[in-house]
């Protein structure tokens, strides 16, 4: 035991010293540190690595107040303690405005997750230190997954600890009983703030904290976070902010645990140059699962998921149990896999992000990362989900699946031994979120835009929120916010007499309220398991396996084998929005490529991966494969420097190609490629397609760049100027897909576009409306309205990537280094090798029907 | 190039028979009759926009104008002596009575020194008033029957709107789907014009019904072309 935990143990009241004692446990100090924050009022962040007691030291301070006062349990103890942090005194009188209806009990603490599997899991944790301690405390979870009964009756009774996700705080905070249930609430803890902060998903806890800070006077936040590379950013989240001056959460940081010990696997076998399935170590892999107890092997994409998985059973020959994890599967299946791996059931998970966060597993001793780690902060936490104990190091292997990989596993290793975190900066609060805010609001209740708007910028990711902007977005949820005003008679909420804002009907609020929420999906559909159809009549039922996106499916014909759930399957028929599949058995069965999990490498990752490639020094950690590979790109070609780009250009089969290596990241690649190809065409050079990969770009046309570059005909400074962003991007939107993707969700998420409807279900296709189709017309007639300025601020980070593109170009400003090539350097294979394996981008539409009508031509010559 | 060859792709540049009537599929989504100097557009769901505000959802009011821009870029281009709209010009009877006061300017513009006939559809079955033009169930022309919706067993020569053809095909790891003109060479469904108006996949069961079975060409809208390909080709779903 330290001093610290000496002097403080003392701090613990009796029932929780000998609780712990009996089981042998000591306070920590964090955990102790964090209830006397909790004692004198104090909002916190609590920064630990996994394993760390996080979640026990969140709810210490709650469990301990409402024990130390027996009566508190009937009502909250008045008059209030602690300093009151809400924006109105705490002499307002709370009443409820909800449905007549006797009130009871009284909520003190409110938990946010990320996950519902998570807040039930905790729930449960809970029941066996209160049952011990003989506690009456009442927790309770509510989730989708609630009876509506039982959240009635959460409102008229609601219990001392309600456990949560953001979606349903808002969806409470939109109801007339929230300033009852909120009133007395005393403390919020916001568990695995690192993850929910960085997505619209945090915009929207955000303004439903901002809310909470509004109507509760003697709230205090606690905010549980794995270690972050800028932790003053969450502990603005946790308080509200007065405008100019920064307000900060107290900080309190648990011990590092041992150090985990994570190596990357120096393969036997020959690495591959390009391609993501690292089946070359599969039988290396298979020996780390049969040499451990339990393992996690994680992947970057659900499509890699499913082939290792398909691989590993190819070569299982002592039978292990290996099961398959990702976020496409039927939820009771995953239920049933993390059941099986909590019992200690299972030798090896094969899972995606689907396990980054979640229910605590002892008994795993090895963590997997097969391809990419992304990012080294990403990666620790991934490493941390081996062995939940802190005193002991968690384990990991790397396992690069191809030349480049190497390299970033070896910079995430320099990162992990440098302490260095990489997690990404602060967001600005997107506006679509705050449209969908502002309509919860005027659900629960009259609002004052004044008010409100005073209650948003308060919230950390708008506090700079401009008031026309706050304006832009009111006018957007009343009317629609268009220049043209023609829609004041259908207006969804009104401003009354008085000034406030009110719901135009009560079925606005009812089609809120089935709409809440920021998670956007592709269109899945479901997949399920016949027998073969023998006659003509497909069967109906069978067993669920789970959704795939739309998209996919629409790519196959009946009778064609792919890979899902682990298993080789049949496409047979699709019937309405259910997939109908038989087991099959297929020698080249297509895997199904999915829309997440295809996120950039970190710009911290990125850098250090370019200073390995400049510095030879440092190639000594390398494989002698990888090693071999940059020297010969030294003597054929050269190496770029730590800050400047390479530019590569040579001909092979009657095409010019240039190749670039940035490091920056399919998405940002993809953008560059786009928006080159433009310029291309400009120069002549007729461009014919791009392919990215997460370091290089590939172009090629029939034009002779490198021809065109010595005669002074082409500038490559001119080529790369940052000047691209301006009007070849505005032309590159207006028809982007990606653009018109990034759209859809903030046209979904600002309400504008509903996809559940009362009543009965409808045919999502009789009902809603093409985006796309809204999208054009938008763009060519209000530019400027609010949904496209909020879809833009999402294609700088999102699909598009453009803010990174940007940062680039500014890098490399006077730092590009041509070589011209008479054939195609060692650098250049793995992207090269992209081509036809990656989908090849370009203005490829028109050519597709080119194609397919000549088909038609070929056919009747026939 | 055989002589076949050469048709064929004189065909996928817009010329398209129906009955044995030549008639011009401009990539724009109208079909243009140069003998008698007619153009026909389908489905123009007119105040579609409007339409779903009256339900709640407040989609850009720009539709109306933004269809009758392009209608009119058309009629610049081609000049017709007579326009045939056929049918669901507007997306709900309400319709005609929600067009701003520019856009009634436009619609008049437009209309001027030609025949302008609004065939009945589905969604706004009652007679035009107000707004130019005459009202018609169907207009029969030559040997060419102009109505809204194809008729079960109708005969050759029948060119109809209402299903909205959508065609969508795939290659080089990708797909596109695009409004198309669905056409035998006795019958055709044209591509609904709307700003809003979705699509209605060719392989749908609608598309067997008029056609008897899969034997049809689809002639999708390209840029500055048209593309002809055969249903059988084409791939299901949105």
């Amino acid at each position: 035991m330290t001093n610290l935990e000496r002097m403080t143990a003392a701090a613990l009241p009796e029932p929780f010293a000998r609780w712990f004692a009996q089981r042998g446990w000591q306070p920590r100090a964090h955990q102790l540190e964090l209830l006397a924050k909790a004692c004198a009022g104090r909002s916190a962040l609590l920064i630990a690595p996994t394993g760390a007691g996080k979640t026990l030291a969140g709810f210490l301070p709650t469990l301990v107040e409402l024990s130390e006062n027996p009566r508190s349990l009937l009502r909250p103890p008045s008059p209030a303690r602690g300093e009151g942090t809400g924006a109105r005194g705490s002499g307002r009188e709370l009443i409820s405005t909800g449905y007549a209806a006797r009130r009871a009990g009284w909520l003190h603490t409110l938990y946010i997750s990320p996950l519902k599997a998570l807040a039930v899991d905790i729930a449960r944790n809970l029941e066996t230190p209160l049952a011990e301690m003989n506690l009456p405390i009442r927790v309770e979870t509510r989730t989708g997954d609630t009876p509506a009964s039982k959240r009635q009756r959460q409102r008229r009774d609601p219990p001392h600890v309600l456990l949560t996700t953001p979606e349903q705080l808002a969806l409470i905070l939109a109801s007339a009983d929230a300033p009852f249930l909120f009133g007395s609430l005393r403390r919020v803890v916001l568990d695995e703030l690192h993850a929910l902060v960085t997505s619209k998903r945090g915009d929207l806890l955000s303004l439903g904290l901002a809310r909470l800070f509004a109507l509760a006077p003697d709230l205090t936040a606690v905010g549980l976070s794995a270690t972050v590379a800028e932790p003053d950013d969450l502990r603005r989240y946790l308080m509200p902010q007065r405008q100019g001056v920064p307000v900060l959460a107290d900080l309190v940081i648990a011990a590092d645990g041992a150090p985990p010990q994570v190596s990357m696997l120096d393969t036997a076998e020959r690495l591959p140059w390009a391609g993501h399935s690292a089946r070359h170590a599969i039988a290396e892999v298979y020996d780390l699962i049969k040499c451990n107890k339990t393992t996690l092997v994680f992947v970057n994409t659900r499509s890699q998921a499913e082939t290792i998985f398909q691989v590993l059973w190819g070569i299982n020959d002592d039978n292990l149990a290996i099961a398959l994890h990702h976020g496409s599967l039927d939820v009771a299946q995953r239920r049933k896999v993390e059941d099986a791996m909590a019992s200690g059931r299972l030798r090896a998970v094969v899972c995606t992000s689907s396990l980054d966060l979640g229910v605590d597993w002892g008994a795993v001793d090895l963590v997997i990362n097969v391809g990419a780690p992304k990012g080294a902060s990403r990666l620790l936490q991934r490493i941390g989900r081996a062995n939940h104990r802190m005193d002991e190091p968690s384990r990991g292997v790397l396992i690069p699946a191809n030349r480049f990989e190497v390299l970033e596993c070896s910079a995430a290793l320099d990162a992990i031994a440098a302490k260095a975190q990489d997690t990404p900066p602060a967001r600005v609060g997107a506006l679509d979120v705050l449209a969908q805010h502002i309509l919860g609001c005027a659900c629960g209740g009259p609002f004052f835009a004044d008010e409100l708007y005073a209650e948003v910028l308060t919230a950390a990711p708008y506090a700079e929120l401009a008031r026309a902007d706050f304006d832009a977005a009111l006018d957007f949820v009343a009317t629609g916010g268009y220049v043209l005003k023609a829609y004041e008679r259908f207006a969804k909420i009104r401003q009354g007499k008085d000034g406030g804002w009110r719901v135009a009907h009560p079925s606005v609020a009812q089609r809120y309220r089935m709409n809440v929420g920021t998670i956007v999906e592709a269109d899945m559909l479901k997949v399920r398991l016949v027998r073969s159809r023998a006659s003509k009549l497909i069967p109906r039922g069978g067993r669920l396996l789970g959704e795939v996106e739309e998209y996919f499916i629409e790519t196959l014909s009946p009778g064609d084998a792919f890979v899902f759930a682990g298993e080789v399957l049949r496409y047979e028929a699709l019937v309405e929005n259910e997939v109908y599949v038989s087991r099959a058995s297929a020698e080249d069965p297509i895997v199904p490529s999915y829309e997440g999990g295809k996120f950039p490498l970190s710009t911290y990752l990125a850098d250090r991966v370019r200073q390995i490639v400049a510095d030879k020094n440092q190639w000594q950690a390398l494989p002698a494969q990888v090693r071999e590979w940059l020297e010969i790109q030294s003597w054929r070609s050269l190496l770029p420097g730590r800050r400047d780009l390479l530019v590569e250009t040579f001909p092979r089969a009657n095409k010019y190609y240039l190749v670039c290596y940035p490091f920056e990241g399919r998405l940002a690649h993809q953008t560059l490629g786009m928006l080159l190809t433009r310029r291309f065409e400009r120069a002549r050079l007729r461009p014919m397609g791009f392919v990215a990969n997460e370091y290089a770009l590939a172009i090629w046309g029939l034009g002779d760049a490198a021809a065109q570059i010595a005669g002074g005909a082409l500038s490559l400074a001119a080529l790369f100027d940052q000047d691209m962003l301006g009007d070849d991007l505005e032309a590159w939107l207006a028809e982007s897909m990606l653009m018109k993707r990034t759209f859809r969700n903030c046209a979904i998420i600002a309400g504008l576009i509903e996809r559940r409807f009362p009543g009965q279900e409808k045919s999502r296709r009789a009902v809603t409306i093409s985006t796309d189709l809204v999208y054009d017309v938008l763009r060519k007639h209000q530019g400027d309205h609010i949904l496209l300025r909020a879809a833009r601020a999402d294609a700088a980070s999102g699909l598009l990537d453009i803010r990174r593109l940007g940062e680039m170009l500014s890098r490399i400003k006077g730092r590009i280094v041509h070589k011209a090539l008479d054939h195609i350097s060692p650098l250049a294979v793995p992207v090269m090798l992209e081509i036809g394996r990656e989908m090849v981008y370009g203005e490829a539409s028109e050519e597709l029907l080119r194609e397919a009508e000549a088909e038609l031509v070929k056919e009747a010559m026939q | 190039m055989t002589g076949l060859a050469a048709r064929l792709l004189a065909a996928s540049g817009g010329d398209v028979a129906v009955a044995g009537v030549a008639l011009v599929a401009d990539c724009a989504g109208a079909l243009y009759w140069p003998d008698r100097a007619l153009l026909a557009v389908a489905d123009l769901h007119l105040e579609k926009g409007s339409s779903y505000a009256t339900r709640g959802v407040l989609l850009p009011p720009y539709d109306t104008a933004a269809t009758l821009a392009r209608l009119g870029s058309l009629i610049a281009r081609y000049a017709p002596r007579m326009v045939i709209a056929l049918g669901d010009s507007f997306h709900d009877d309400g319709g005609t009575a929600r067009v701003s006061i520019d856009d009634r300017a436009m619609l008049g513009a437009l209309q001027r020194g030609r025949d302008w006939v609004w065939i009945a559809g589905n969604h706004d079955p009652t007679p035009v008033h107000g707004l130019g033009g005459s009202s018609a169930a169907m207009v029969k022309v030559g040997p060419i029957v102009f109505r809204h919706a194809p008729e079960r067993g109708a005969a050759a020569g029948e060119i109809a709107g209402h299903l909205h053809p959508l065609a969508r095909v795939s290659g080089r790891g990708r797909t596109v789907s695009r409004r198309c003109f669905a056409a035998d060479g006795k019958r055709m469904v044209m591509p609904a014009f709307g700003a809003y108006a979705g699509g209605l996949n060719i392989r749908d069961r609608a598309f067997m019904d008029v056609f008897g079975g899969v034997k049809f060409t689809a002639h999708m809208l390209g840029e500055g072309r048209i593309y002809a390909i055969a249903a059988q080709r084409c791939l299901r779903g949105v």
